[in-house]
């Protein structure tokens, strides 16, 4: 169950899409044809990896406010395997499900 | 329309067409989160409608099924946009018009629509992102529509392995981030700084956290 009040969920919806619009029209519209500040790109070029690294922790590694190691881990683990080879992410997404399910049937 | 930004909309449509199968699998499996995350199926559909990022929605969904807030979901969509800050400098001298019409000619801004429109001499062929991104849009909404409404249907989504999905999806782009060496300790340090908070903090909030590790790239 969501924490969030129906209402609330619209108003994310909405905020999470003006958000969105905003960011993805700053460069054209702001910039033009100038770069970015030099400093800015320089954190900027971080981010997605830093974001991306604590969301694959945290949705592998715990479940809500406890760590936790289940078939899902590994599901995980057996996909990013098959990306680390450069196999398509549609293959190791279809992989880690299989994984996981066959896990969960046997345990 | 010149002919050659005909052919060129053709060939993005053609360069689009296999990221939609991706897009619909994994709007699909988000309309499934979604629901299951406290979303109605219209609010499902309505947020892959109006925000078309699968990352950002990902990750405020994930960050409300966790009993996180409204605030924490919308700041983890943000960061998780933010290389739309980046993405867009890159393409802006390839959009031209007015400040609106740019504004528009933005939103096509996908990332493996990006990614294919790149013409490796610092110009993108806007023809070909619009071309790419019309069938993955097509692919992201009606996958979330399957997702949120079949969702149901599937009974515990869980037994079927499926909330192994959006992590991997995750993964994915991670991994191709960490082609870059630049990358990995200071997303090692992220990962490490969410997991150690976990435990103690709200939910939505490790991510924000683990995020100032990225400021490590001033001293660079």
């Amino acid at each position: 169950m969501s924490a969030l009040a129906e209402h609330h969920l619209w108003l994310l919806i909405a905020l999470v899409a003006v958000v969105t619009a905003v960011i993805k029209a700053f460069g054209p519209v702001v910039l033009g044809g100038r770069p970015l500040p030099v400093s800015a790109t320089k954190v900027l070029v971080l981010l997605p990896a830093v974001v991306l690294a604590a969301l694959v922790a945290t949705s592998a590694l715990a479940d809500g406010s406890t760590w936790q190691v289940d078939a899902s881990t590994v599901g995980v683990a057996v996909g990013g395997v098959l990306l680390w080879q450069r196999r398509p992410m549609l293959l190791a997404v279809v992989v880690a499900v299989v994984v996981t399910a066959v896990l969960r049937a046997v345990g | 329309m010149l002919p050659a930004d005909r052919s060129s909309l053709r060939r993005g449509v053609r360069l689009g067409l296999p990221f939609s199968a991706v897009a619909f699998l994994l709007s699909s499996s988000f309309g499934v989160v979604a629901v299951q995350a406290g979303f109605s199926p219209l609010q499902a559909v309505v947020m892959s409608a109006l925000v078309n990022a699968g990352a950002a929605q990902f990750a405020s969904t994930a960050i409300v099924a966790a009993g996180g807030g409204l605030v924490p979901g919308v700041l983890a969509a943000t960061l998780m946009n933010a290389r739309f800050l980046a993405m867009g400098a890159a393409l802006a001298p390839s959009l031209p018009g007015r400040p609106l019409h740019r504004a528009v000619q933005g939103q096509a801004n996908v990332d493996p629509s990006w990614a294919v429109a790149n013409n490796g001499d610092g110009t993108f062929d806007r023809w070909v992102l619009f071309g790419a991104s019309a069938p993955q849009y097509v692919g992201w909404v009606t996958g979330t529509l399957a997702g949120a409404l079949g969702g149901d249907l599937l009974g515990d989504t869980d037994r079927l392995g499926l909330d192994a999905i959006y992590p991997t999806f995750f993964l994915a782009l991670l991994i191709g981030e960490l082609r870059r060496p630049a990358s990995r300790v200071v997303a090692l340090a992220g990962a490490l700084i969410a997991l150690a908070l976990v435990p103690f903090v709200p939910p939505g909030v490790p991510i924000l956290v683990a995020a100032t590790a990225a400021l490590v790239g001033l001293a660079r």
